[in-house]
């Protein structure tokens, strides 16, 4: 069994949940309504939370189990909210030779997460991307737009120190 | 339907229209590998163990998936065949909990033996990356180990498909790949009824249940206590199996004869409180026929299926019969009137339960299940770990004499035994309810319309002018089709029998696992049914209300059947759960 995944409080509004409930009224019991189903809660919350997915197994009868394994299957849908600051490590051959790999395992230890996680007070999460055309700076990674290049894991501390707010 | 003729290895073969490659190449009389395949449940070509070369074809085929047609030509076992399964056995092995001296399957493992026949001799050939899982064990009766999975689904599609419980599938994707529970919660937390299908059907050492003989053992040894057994009426169907006997061999005489000297104080048998659990039964339904109380009523023999009645229907629990399962039934009587008659302290008797069934682990646990004030089983043990139980203790299982059980609470009447087959409860309530019901002699005994392996059954019953009409359903997807018919206000039947698996109790998830490749061809559940029948037919008593010792217990010690002490011994309650 994997580590239960650390979560962000989950915070929906009414609004979303009657839209929520406008779309499961419309496709409650087309036999392939999954993904349109996933594809339609992440578009309305950002993000597919836990109690969402509870809430269309429990309006669709679709097993809760099956939405997890296709949220978790396609790399379109995310279980966690993006964090105020999106932390994006460049895993491209370039990035990864030049020792990106330990800057991403070190910034899962340093924010409790494991990649596509939020930290629980929202602020950093966590992502891997292929590639963003600075090779010439590996490793590289990203902070929302800011790119941070030849990176050493020991740059890491101050470089989140800036983003205290 | 029309044939098809093919070739397979040069044969000419003619199978019917719509065949497998695998069913058309077993008519010629070759054996092909399978391990992911299980017919009608997981039909998914995934493990690529099953592939045959076709003439024509770009690549190598799954031929459990791949449909034959005219003039196709086919090879089964070339050289470039045994190094792909040779080779796809690494693959599986490069990321496989290798510690197979310890593990539970040793032996009969089917992964293990497919190593062996494809002579793959270097188990490291493919070194890398591995995921490293802690163990579940919150569920109350199994183990999830997948360092040992293989990602067959196998356990997953019998959770969806068979039973309707969906509570198991795939997360992640590729190499990240598990099965396991939504959100990765414990198998524990969630509406798994505990049927233990998953078990039956992992090939692997990624699922067992919970071992509990050590815990047998040490009550066996402790001079305090007074260690009684009872055993289910399936358990003898298919505990041979373990020993080398032929499926559906009845061995009841050498398992009370193995019981007796593994040290329990009584053996005793299941069959007589399911005998108890008739009387109280068919009591109920009249008495809810006569006074319109609830109907249809269905039976609660089940724990699985009172568990999924619970989890998935609980706007219907008042249809459940209010008494308790025979394994309870025995813990109760055995600790209130039995310790009572022979002043035995009910808190020194340990009732051990021998069962063909995983959820008797979890049903022992259930509020409103302790006649004496203490639990009336203490411990619950498969029909698996009997046999562990019989090997730890050295007995030569093979050459034991036949042995009867003890008295007062191991006789017992045809009716009881065929409780472990599905249709088995309803038969034995119709053979006692019908003779209260008209007051005259049943003739004939044999109720054959609700006989089979059938998952829906139904008949219709002329009883003193009254027609009765019954459902016997086994497999919880085939009771979802029965339950959504009550929940509608459709179904007509005054009571319905439901088993949690697939053909009742003999193919329960504590029996003897049983290999793809022999589940594929044999029907486990009929040649163990038949046992039963043959044991029922042979006995002296066939009707519970004429086994002489539940007489005696309604005689000196109950009163009637429904009498208030029986309802506080022998009755229990049920709560309601949700899905998620």
């Amino acid at each position: 069994m994997a580590q239960k995944k650390q979560k962000v409080p989950f915070s929906g509004t009414k609004e979303q949940e009657e839209k929520l409930m406008s779309v499961i009224s419309e496709l409650k019991g087309h036999k392939d309504a999954t993904m349109t189903l996933l594809q339609e809660a992440q578009d309305i919350y950002g993000y597919l939370p836990e109690e969402v997915l509870r809430k269309i197994s429990d309006e669709t009868q679709i097993p809760l189990e099956k939405l997890y394994g296709v949220a978790t299957f396609y790399s379109q849908f995310s279980l966690n909210p993006k964090g105020k600051y999106r932390i994006s490590v460049c895993l491209g051959t370039a990035c990864y030779v030049k020792g990106s790999g330990d800057i991403y395992n070190a910034l899962m230890e340093k924010l409790g997460i494991v990649g596509g996680e939020c930290t629980p007070d929202g602020k950093f999460s966590l992502d891997a991307c292929r590639c963003v055309g600075a090779c010439g700076l590996a490793p590289v990674m990203l902070i929302n737009d800011e790119v941070y290049g030849r990176l050493t894991v020991d740059d890491l501390d101050d470089i989140l120190a800036k983003y205290q707010d | 339907m029309s044939n098809i003729n093919l070739k397979i290895n040069n044969m000419p073969v003619s199978a019917p229209e719509g065949s497998t490659v695998l069913e058309a190449a077993r008519i010629a009389g070759f054996k092909i590998p399978t391990l992911c395949y299980l017919k009608d449940i997981n039909e998914i070509g995934a493990c690529r163990m099953c592939v045959v070369e076709v003439k024509g074809a770009r690549s190598l085929v799954a031929s459990c998936i791949y449909p034959v047609s005219e003039g196709m030509e086919v090879f089964t076992n070339t050289p470039k065949i045994r190094n792909s399964r040779r080779r796809t056995l690494k693959l599986l092995l490069s990321d496989h909990d290798k510690k197979c001296l310890s593990c539970v399957r040793s032996g009969n493992c089917e992964l293990q033996a497919l190593c062996r026949e494809y002579g793959v001799k270097d188990e490291h050939y493919f070194q890398g990356e591995e995921l490293h899982f802690d163990l579940d064990t919150s569920a109350p009766h199994l183990v999830r180990d997948n360092n040992k999975c293989i990602l067959c689904r196998r356990c997953s599609a019998v959770c969806e498909h068979v039973q309707d419980v969906s509570v198991i599938g795939p997360n992640n994707r590729g190499f990240q790949t598990s099965i396991g529970c939504a959100f990765e919660m414990g198998l524990g937390e969630t509406a798994c009824v505990n049927c233990g299908q998953c078990i039956s059907v992992c090939p692997t050492g990624a699922l067992y249940e919970k071992d509990f003989t050590d815990d047998v053992l040490a009550a066996i040894h402790d001079p305090e206590k007074f260690v009684v057994v009872q055993t289910a009426p399936a358990v003898r169907a298919a505990l041979g199996e373990e020993f080398g006997f032929p499926m559906g061999t009845d061995v009841e005489g050498k398992m009370v004869a193995a019981l007796r000297r593994i040290g329990f104080d009584k053996v005793f048998d299941t069959n007589f409180s399911a005998d108890l659990t008739i009387m109280e039964e068919a009591n109920e339904l009249i008495e809810r026929i006569q006074n319109g109380g609830v109907l249809p009523m269905i039976t609660s023999c089940s724990p699985g299926w009172v568990k999924y009645c619970e989890h998935f229907y609980p706007d219907q629990i008042e249809h459940l019969s209010s008494c308790k399962s025979p394994q309870q039934m025995f813990g109760a009587i055995t600790k209130t009137y039995y310790a009572e008659k022979f002043g035995i302290d009910p808190k020194k008797i340990v009732c051990v339960s021998v069962m063909p069934c995983t959820a008797k682990k979890f049903e022992l646990t259930r509020d409103d299940e302790d006649a004496a004030g203490v639990p009336d089983v203490d411990i619950s043990i498969t029909t698996r770990e009997l046999a562990v139980l019989i090997r730890k203790c050295g007995i030569h299982f093979e050459i034991l004499p036949d042995e009867p059980f003890d008295d007062p609470l191991g006789e017992s009447s045809g009716a009881g035994v065929i409780f472990g087959a599905t249709g088995g409860v309803m038969e034995a309530a119709l053979r006692t309810a019908v003779e209260k019901i008209t007051g005259e002699e049943l003739k004939n005994l044999d109720f054959v319309e609700v006989r089979g392996t059938k998952g829906i059954k139904e008949a219709t019953y002329s009883v003193g002018g009254m027609d009765v009409k019954v459902a016997v359903a086994s497999g919880l997807k085939n009771a979802k089709e029965i339950m959504d018919k009550v929940r509608a206000g459709e179904a007509d039947y005054q009571f319905i029998e439901i088993m949690c698996c697939e053909g009742g109790c003999v193919n329960g998830g504590g029996q003897p696992r049983v290999s793809g490749q022999i589940r594929n061809l044999e029907d486990v559940k009929a040649l163990r049914a038949k046992a039963l029948y043959e044991n029922d037919s042979k006995k002296e008593h066939r009707k519970s209300h004429e086994n002489p010792s539940i007489k005696e217990v309604y005689a000196n010690y109950l009163g009637e059947p429904g009498s208030e002490k029986a309802h506080h011994i022998l009755h229990t309650s049920y709560v309601k759960r949700t899905i998620n």
